[in-house]
């Protein structure tokens, strides 16, 4: 089975959000960046079937040079080798396209992409890399079994949760579930020298027309104070919560 | 060419959100100088549509859409923009909508933006406000394509009741096999619960609390406001509660009217999961934790006592304004 992870290079959760050039672009000063949160989890399950079924893992991520440590990254967590599609990634269809070329000339099995990145939200790229190459789609799987040529998936529904069985080739929005927090790796010494000699390679991007644009950016309005109730006056809390906020 | 919705529903009612979607493609249409058009399906009774916006209603009726599938409902949402000749498409951020809006997109050659948080900035050239960056930041989106789909941000709109009737036409789109190439073996859906997903109100608990056996005042807490319960990250871990109850940035998204924080300290990651909602509190014994840097109101305590006092006090209010 030959498994593509889809992996954005993402600013940690913890990093500051600041806009810069009047707006018009996220301020990468100091931002730390790691592999999106969601795919880890695929990459995760895509190296369990790597350990268990011989499954041949590829990471792919489309980007300029700079994301170059997240992918080494997921290559010392144990992918066999790397793509980088050497292109800003402008939107979600965009990105989408860029990745169906990729599946197209390396005949994947099963891709993983995460169900949605932590930098833009936007939870596209699956499903439309999907539709853009006629394959089967599953979103927000939180399981994954493959037998054959057939794979059992398990999806998140609002209020439980879903048995599905799809023909390969598939592709998944992953996230947490897919694997649990506890089975993520960290790279050890071996992977790391390892993934240095594994093979990265670039590859230049096809021409795309844009359908959407982000022209500005905002930061939240600040936030006013938190109204500190006594304990000993729950009687306020409900009153404000029923006068003011209007919630109850 | 009229602004389309799709109206999404559970054993044939709507869903809130599907009459929030109707009252902001009503706005969106009227700044477009058109109608709105709803697609439903297996929806029994439409006219509620009709109070909250929606000038006519696509009624599709077919066995075969019991179950979701999402390769045939956005085959059938396609082919109501198709014959509408709309130009905006509008779907909620529901899992099941968010699993479609991106195959739509790709079908109706659309730019797509998700997450929309208002009403459209401008509409030539068509200019979105979108949330990124788990709640830290916005950003404007133009899409440039001739037709438009959007994934409307839950809760962040409202119910705005128009008067009017919906007119509604039975359709019935050419559905293929290739449409239900995914076969749904079984569904594990609870019963007779406030989902997170679903509710206005959320009440959350963390390490705080200590042990799993003293959840039952969050229950009863949840039980008095008709809310959901939920849980931080490291309770699920822990396995103190399911991990269907895990909210925050890995876990389940929320965007309630009210969100109760108990316990929690509220790590960045968690924060990033809940910030959408609108009206926050937190019960904490450490005036220092984080949450209320973000939260509208706290109460500085022991959980243990202030829980149980604001349950009767609940309990008193809702007797009286009952």
């Amino acid at each position: 089975m030959k498994i593509l992870v889809c992996i954005s290079h993402v600013p940690d959760t913890t990093s500051k959000i600041n806009f810069t050039n009047g707006d018009t672009e996220f301020d990468t000063n100091g931002v730390q960046f790691v592999i999106n949160p969601n795919d880890e989890f695929g990459l995760t399950r895509a190296i369990w079937f790597k350990e268990k079924q011989g499954a041949h893992v590829t990471v792919v991520n489309v980007g300029g040079a700079d994301t170059e440590a997240t992918i080494r990254k997921a290559l010392a967590i144990g992918a066999d080798e790397a793509i980088r599609v050497n292109a800003n990634p402008t939107d979600g269809f965009f990105v989408a396209k860029q990745l169906a070329e990729v599946v197209k000339n390396g005949g994947y099995d099963l891709v993983i992409a995460g169900k949605e990145s932590l930098d833009y939200n936007g939870g596209m790229v699956p499903g439309m890399l999907a539709t853009i190459l006629g394959y089967n789609f599953v979103n927000s799987c939180v399981g994954i079994e493959v037998e054959g040529n057939t794979a059992k998936v398990t999806r998140e529904i609002d209020g439980g949760k879903e048995i599905l069985s799809a023909g390969l080739p598939l592709v998944v929005g992953g996230q947490k579930g897919i694997v649990e927090e506890k089975d993520l790796r960290i790279p050890n010494m071996r992977g790391i020298m390892t993934a240095r000699t594994k093979a990265l390679n670039v590859v230049e991007p096809t021409g795309v027309e844009a359908l959407t644009k982000v022209v500005k950016y905002e930061s939240p309005a600040p936030k006013s104070a938190c109204k500190i109730v006594s304990a000993d006056n729950l009687d306020e809390l409900v009153n404000l919560l029923h006068n003011e906020a209007k919630v109850i | 060419m009229s602004v389309l919705i799709y109206a999404e529903s559970a054993e044939g009612k709507f869903k809130k959100v599907a009459l929030e979607l109707a009252s902001y493609a009503k706005k969106v249409a009227e700044s477009l100088g058109t109608t709105v058009t709803a697609v439903t399906i297996n929806a029994s009774d439409v006219s509620e549509l009709g109070n909250y916006g929606v000038d006519k209603v696509l009624k599709v009726s077919n066995d075969k859409l019991n179950k979701f599938s999402a390769k045939a409902y956005a085959d059938v949402i396609k082919q109501a923009a198709q014959k509408e000749g709309a130009k905006v498409v509008v779907l909620s951020s529901t899992t099941d909508s968010l699993y479609l809006a991106p195959i739509v997109a790709v079908n109706l050659e659309a730019g797509f933006a998700s997450n929309v948080v208002a009403l459209p900035i401008s509409t030539s050239p068509f200019q979105v406000k979108r949330n990124a960056f788990s709640t830290k930041g916005f950003n404007v989106t133009e899409i440039s394509s001739d037709v438009k789909v959007l994934a409307l941000a839950k809760n962040s709109f409202g119910l705005v009741e128009a008067s009017g009737a919906a007119a509604a036409e039975d359709f019935a789109p050419a559905l293929n096999d290739a449409d239900f190439a995914i076969v749904v073996e079984s569904v594990e859906k609870v019963t007779g619960k406030v989902t997170i997903a679903d509710a206005e109100i959320v009440v959350s608990a963390g390490r705080g609390l200590k042990g799993p056996e003293n959840w039952g005042m969050i229950e009863e807490l949840a039980a008095v406001l008709g809310a959901a319960t939920a849980c931080s990250k490291p309770v699920s871990d822990l396995d103190w509660r399911p991990h269907s109850e895990h909210v925050g940035q890995t876990g389940k998204p929320v965007a309630a009217n009210l969100y109760i924080a108990v316990g929690i300290s509220g790590a960045i990651q968690h924060i990033a999961g809940i910030n959408s909602s609108k009206v926050k509190v937190v019960i904490n014994t450490d005036p220092e934790a984080p949450f209320f840097k973000v939260a509208d109101y706290g109460v500085v305590g022991d959980a243990f006592q202030v829980v149980p006092a604001l349950i009767e006090k609940l309990k008193e209010f809702k007797a009286k304004n009952a």
